[in-house]
């Protein structure tokens, strides 16, 4: 109340003729907004607590419920908005960093949606999916440069690790502690059935899911969380984890009252203690240093398994990927602008970083000027919403796109940003065991092979429409791409003509 | 088995310490780096001076250097017995979370970062001479002990030690009078309590040093503790 007040950010809209007082909706939430008034008979509700995770509008049995903006409103100012202002109000209440969740809301431009695809007509005739076979198969990891024969004449065809996905689709690092078992326990099924890999971000990987180890990628990022022999044995790849889209620049901090039981039992620390991850690897201050990492890894894993780098989509991301496409790496993972997070100052989400489709452009075209673009692979993620992003990114030069904000949409999340407060009401961002049973595992896995299954289908009915059969046609085909609305610097970063040209 | 270092590069070298079981002595060894990376077994001497990040991801075997080691020792060891003869450079012993690192010499700089504990896992590391700035950034858990037995005038260590830390335990053997330490840990004199958990460590690098137990524990030690598991508590308001 008084100066500190903030007004709610939403409404609990009641229809109290449908409202049959089960209490389900008070069940439900975790923040506490709704309550059963004895006196009176009937259900009250306390807005300022409610997140808009939508929980008890889908379990309302009469749905009665309904969440709406506040008509509450300052007086309009394109400037000083709503949003700005209530920051520095609670900044001006407790001196602390704003934290927030998940990708970037901001209205800056998404490329994706002002990139078209071409199709087939009259000539090059369109293939249909449904008939001819399509290949979505990818191979991530180093491409001889050559064909080599060995002594007496034959192919040499020895190779150096690769990963084999059914489809150009994985799923992004998020950490056991960001997200709950069960989420983990739902990615590692729906990975093993569709023929892709999940990835465990920096949290260690629960003794549970060793046995999904070939569907699995392993991280190692600053804090070397739960980073053992067996772990990095256990996986189908290692990542090292130089930064992430959501927060470029800065480190990871899992706060202690996360780091509970089996949390931190995976990430091998004591229970209550700060899980801190450095913003750098404080023995990478260069490409050479990060060679060491890259190769002292391969050589704790016998050169079995492929390395990726994971690095978050910044300025001078082309020539940094030039740098880690040569450091032995067999893969690079870029993370853009809009990538999301269980945590990261709002500050850092929103400014820094740059879209991942002017990354993926920039970083594709410098690797084929330099002759270095069969050294690596690229996996970007930052926000791939579609197939029809897929598909974009793949022509814009990416080998596979990692998703982990569709994921968790899949599996229930209702995008409220406020995985930070650890108490997710859809099971997802929490550790909280009531909250965390809310999820079950065999049914987000089967929504998750369901999203990829139909995004495959969709990629291949892209492709077709191309007239392409082969994802391998389409990877770095910026022919088959158009911009609309864009100027001549975008259009010449993202190496595609403007529609009509 | 003896080996010469020379004839090896550091893959093939690797795959023939991980067939080996018992003891192997790596000569005439000249920077050949990833020397034990993820090593769960066997005793390997180096004669020489092995390259960067010397016994990274250590599983439990014993690695003894005779001669000076470069940067990235024991990198995210988790089990497993290094002894350096001699000098050793940057990042000594990151993030590691289990085994024992004995540094006869001096340390490089930006040591023991973010060395962690867990459970039984409790690592320690001990140099006998100096360390360099930034030491035991991020510490998190485990033993980090400076001795000071250099004798080239320069201080116990350099700038920034302890920044960050929120668990474990540092030792420097000086009354720390001129070491500048943050806000967030408390250094004071080291009682018999705190002598008695690295008595264990101070009786192995003398062994394996030739020190005379008592003229090491004989001097005044300063432990350092962080005050707070949870340095960062403070400083986010949710938006």
């Amino acid at each position: 109340m008084g100066i500190d007040f903030i007004s709610a950010e939403f409404d609990v809209v009641r229809d109290d003729a449908r409202c049959t007082r089960c209490r389900v909706c008070e069940k439900q939430c975790a923040n506490g907004v709704h309550a059963y008034d004895e006196k009176n008979r009937r259900m009250t509700a306390d807005e300022t607590k409610c997140v808009n995770c939508q929980r008890c509008v889908a379990f309302c049995p009469t749905r009665a419920i309904k969440i709406v903006r506040n008509p509450n409103t300052f007086r309009d100012n394109a400037n000083w908005t709503a949003s700005v202002v209530n920051e520095i109000y609670k900044q001006a209440s407790k001196p602390g960093v704003l934290l927030s969740s998940m990708g970037a809301p901001k209205n800056l431009p998404v490329y994706f949606d002002r990139i078209l695809i071409n199709a087939s007509q009259v000539t090059n005739p369109p293939i249909d999916p449904l008939r001819e076979p399509m290949e979505t198969r990818v191979f991530l990891g180093k491409k001889p440069e050559k064909i080599r024969r060995r002594p007496d004449g034959r192919l040499d065809c020895a190779l150096e690790p690769q990963l084999e996905l059914a489809l150009p689709i994985l799923f992004s690092g998020m950490s056991y502690g960001s997200v709950s078992y069960n989420v983990h326990k739902a990615l590692a099924t729906a990975a093993r059935e569709t023929g892709t890999l999940y990835n465990t971000g920096e949290g260690g990987l629960h003794k549970d899911f060793y046995a999904y180890g070939a569907n699995t990628i392993v991280q190692v990022a600053s804090g070397r969380f739960g980073v053992h022999k067996d772990y990095l044995e256990a996986g189908a790849a290692i990542e090292i984890k130089m930064g992430q889209g959501a927060k470029p620049g800065i480190g990871g901090h899992l706060t202690g009252a996360k780091v509970s039981g089996d949390v931190s039992a995976t990430r091998m620390i004591p229970e209550g203690s700060d899980a801190i991850s450095p913003a750098p690897h404080h023995d990478i201050y260069s490409i050479e240093d990060l060679r060491q990492l890259v190769y002292s890894l391969k050589e704790a894993t016998a050169y079995k398994k492929p390395v990726i780098v994971k690095v978050a989509a910044v300025h001078n991301i082309a020539a940094i990927a030039s740098g880690i496409a040569r450091s032995g790496a067999d893969i690079i993972a870029i993370d853009g602008y809009r990538g999301g997070t269980g945590a990261a100052p709002t500050r850092i989400r929103d400014n820094v970083g740059i879209p991942i489709e002017l990354a993926l452009a920039a970083v594709d075209q410098r690797l084929r000027d330099e002759g270095i673009r069969n050294n690596v692979s690229l996996i970007v993620s930052g926000s791939i919403r579609t197939a029809a992003d897929v598909v974009k990114a793949v022509a814009l030069g990416a080998d596979a796109c990692a998703i982990g904000t569709a994921a968790l949409l899949a599996m229930g999340c209702r995008l409220c940003r406020s995985c930070h407060t650890g108490k997710c009401n859809w099971g997802i961002a929490t550790q909280d065991p009531a909250l965390v049973a809310r999820l079950n595992p065999d049914i987000a896995a089967r929504r998750l092979i369901n999203l990829l299954t139909a995004w495959n289908r969709e990629i291949k009915e892209l492709m077709g429409g191309m007239g392409i059969n082969s994802i391998e046609a389409l990877r770095g085909n910026r022919l088959m791409l158009r911009g609309v609305g864009l100027n001549e610097k975008e259009l010449e970063i993202l190496g595609i003509a403007h529609a009509g040209e | 088995m003896k080996i010469d270092a020379s004839l090896y590069t550091h893959r093939a070298l690797n795959d023939l310490l991980r067939s080996r079981t018992d003891e192997t002595s790596v000569e005439n060894c000249l920077g050949l780096r990833f020397i034990g990376s993820g090593l769960s077994h066997g005793t390997v001497l180096i004669d020489g001076v092995p390259g960067n990040a010397l016994g990274a991801y250590l599983d439990g075997a014993k690695i003894i250097v005779n001669g000076n080691a470069q940067d990235a020792v024991g990198d995210t060891m988790n089990k497993g017995e290094i002894i350096i003869r001699g000098n050793v450079g940057d990042a000594a012993g990151y993030a590691m979370r289990g085994g024992e690192i004995y540094v006869e010499k001096n340390a490089g700089y930006r040591v023991g970062i973010h060395m962690k504990a867990y459970k039984n896992n409790r690592p320690a590391l001990i140099i006998g001479g100096r360390a360099g700035s930034f030491l035991g950034e991020y510490q998190a858990g485990g033993f980090i002990i400076v001795l000071g037995l250099n004798d080239d005038g320069m201080p116990i260590v350099g700038n920034f030690p302890c920044t960050g830390m929120h668990g474990g335990k540092m030792f420097l053997r000086s009354d720390c009078r001129d070491v500048f330490f943050p806000e967030q840990v408390t250094a004071r004199p080291a009682g018999a309590e705190d002598m008695a958990e690295i008595k264990p460590y101070l009786e192995k690098f003398c062994d394996a040093f030739h020190y005379n137990p008592s003229f090491i524990e004989n001097a005044p030690f300063t432990v350092v503790t962080p005050d707070t598991q949870n340095p960062y508590k403070q400083m986010y308001v949710a938006n």
